[in-house]
């Protein structure tokens, strides 16, 4: 779609005008918008963000430019998916992409680093226990299938241990 | 306790009761928070097995928690075409909840102030919506119930770039606040431009609500932040929150300029409006929105119109497509609609009832009466 100020860029800025009590739809390239007063380099983001991500690639399509070869160990994703479709495949992604992401970050939010609430557990430590549960349960059924009661009677203590203390009144932590 | 998904529906949505700070301007207030789960694909990488033990996992965690039980879950596989659009309209899933084959889930807690989405975009969309001006306690609900997932489920958190979202959007805190706001006064005193553009200009998005695509209906509109990455949770609601301050002063300012300026003119804009909802045979889901927004302005002005603000907010509601037709329990062509909407506004509003304020007069804009 062109903008339809200038009739000339792409518009990549849409807005919900309302003007004499009519509502207006405006599609503007980023330069009109800006020179209306309207410019605000976070406003747009899924457009920019996707013309953004192409034009990172587009710079070294070459089959040799690190950037475009660069893949997800853990979903299979490239960064060259990545950059058609904006949504990543898998958390290690953000890894795996990491160099090129920097900017992306800068770009749409200002900032590369996130200073909002953390979580306590580590990344890294195992699967949630709810997900450590329904491994084991499955564990457990097989090995009883197999009459491997050892292992059964195992698996069990570790369930037992594992148990998920719900009457736990929730803390004050979401104040 | 929602024991079925008729009962669901059927209920009024708290966060459209009009109680709350400021209701007469603020419908309601929102917060979602993105979460994904660690080693598992996102939704749209994933395969439909791991998607589905997704869902598992997350109904398995729901269960488990204290804090949601007596809600609701529904799997995406048994919902049909009309459920959906109920519960599109309701805002309690997005249009692309049913767009694939890929298993999602729904979880909503008992009175429907919050909600979970599950393998939208993101494995888990944690939601909670107050009625009026009531931001930090829809964080805190939100918080609460992201606390007690968190229990038993394992989120992708990394310490650079805190909370992994599926877009990057939404990287860092995964926070989307928003605020439901009716501005008609701006409207009609042609200062919306200005408005926008200011908004606009401290990196907040302002959206119409319930239209097509970017439509404005109602003069309802939706601002949110834009930013998840780089400030705290705290930081985007407050700075949400004085925005919001600002628009319901510039609001309730342009309310009172014309209620002084020409109380002829727009006392007869909002009559005229109820006059032809309680009297119209034929009504356009567009059309009622517009003139329930001026009935609105009227109940809020302390006209005495025998309505209250929720019960304006709730026919905002049960005037959308798939409600109204699971009130008459018929499918219907756009045209039947129209006439059975006309229908269910003209009872609603010939319904004698006790007169209620929701608001002084000749309006200072203090608080409306809660109920
Ligand atoms: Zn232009
Ligand atoms: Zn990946």
């Amino acid at each position: 779609m062109k903008c339809e100020n200038c009739g000339e860029r792409e518009a990549s800025v849409h807005f919900t005008q309302i003007r004499n009590n009519r509502k207006n739809e405006m599609h503007l390239c980023k330069e009109c918008a800006k020179s209306k007063g309207f410019h605000n380099p976070l406003d747009d983001v899924p457009f920019p963000l996707a013309e953004f991500l192409t034009s990172m690639v587009k710079h070294g399509t070459a089959p040799s430019d690190p950037i475009a070869r660069l893949v997800c160990s853990e979903c299979g994703m490239r960064f060259i998916d990545f950059s058609r479709i904006g949504r990543f495949g898998c958390g290690q992604c953000y890894t795996a992409f990491r160099a090129p992401l920097e900017d992306l970050f800068r770009k749409i939010h200002g900032a590369t680093r996130h200073c909002g609430r953390t979580i306590h557990r580590p990344p890294q430590s195992g699967p949630g226990l709810i997900e450590e549960e329904v491994r084991l349960k499955d564990e457990l059924k097989k090995a009883i299938e197999r009459e491997d009661f050892e292992l059964a009677a195992d698996l069990r203590d570790r369930l037992k241990s594992l148990t998920i203390d719900t009457s736990a009144p929730s803390t004050g932590e979401t104040a | 306790m929602i024991r079925s998904f008729d009962e669901l529906v059927q209920r009024p949505v708290t966060w459209l009761s009009g109680e709350g700070e400021h209701a007469e301007v603020v419908l309601s207030s929102r917060i979602r928070l993105a979460r994904n789960l660690s080693r598992h694909r996102y939704p749209a990488r994933a395969e439909v097995d791991e998607a589905r033990a997704v869902v598992d996992l997350v109904k398995t965690a729901v269960e488990k928690s204290p804090l949601v039980q007596g809600g609701a879950f529904f799997e995406s596989t048994e919902l049909g075409e009309i459920e959906r659009d109920l519960l599109v309209e309701r805002h309690l899933i997005s249009p692309e909840f049913m767009r694939d084959e890929t298993p999602r889930g729904l979880y909503v807690d008992d009175d429907e102030a919050a909600s979970l989405m599950i393998n939208e975009e993101d494995h888990l969309r944690i939601q909670a919506v107050r009625s009026g001006l009531d931001i930090k306690q829809a964080l805190d609900r939100a918080r609460g119930l992201e606390t007690q997932l968190a229990e038993g489920l394992s989120f992708d958190f990394d310490s650079r770039l805190g909370f992994l979202t599926a877009c990057p959007t939404n990287v860092g805190t995964g926070l989307r606040v928003s605020v439901l706001i009716h501005l008609p006064g701006l409207v009609l005193i042609k200062e919306m431009d200005t408005v926008l553009s200011q908004v606009n200009k401290i990196g907040l998005a302002v959206r119409g609500f319930y239209g097509e695509g970017s439509d404005v209906l109602g003069n309802l509109f939706q601002v949110s932040n834009q930013t998840t990455l780089g400030r705290s949770e705290e930081d985007l609601v407050d700075s949400l929150e004085k925005v919001t301050r600002q628009l319901l002063a510039y609001e309730s300012n342009a309310r009172r300029r014309l209620f002084t300026d020409a109380p002829d003119h727009i006392r007869d804009k909002i009559w005229r409006a109820f006059g032809i909802l309680a009297n119209a045979r034929v009504l356009s889901s567009q059309e009622v929105m517009n003139l329930l927004s001026a009935v609105r302005l009227g109940v809020a002005m302390g006209e005495s119109m025998g309505l209250d603000l929720g019960q304006i907010n709730q026919l905002m509601l049960s005037t959308q497509p798939a409600h109204l037709q699971h009130h008459f329990g018929k499918t219907m062509t756009p045209e039947e609609r129209d006439v059975a909407r006309a229908e269910l506004v003209r009872k609603q509003l010939t319904k004698r009832r006790p007169i209620r304020r929701a608001g002084p007069r000749k309006s200072d804009h203090s608080e409306p009466d809660s109920e």
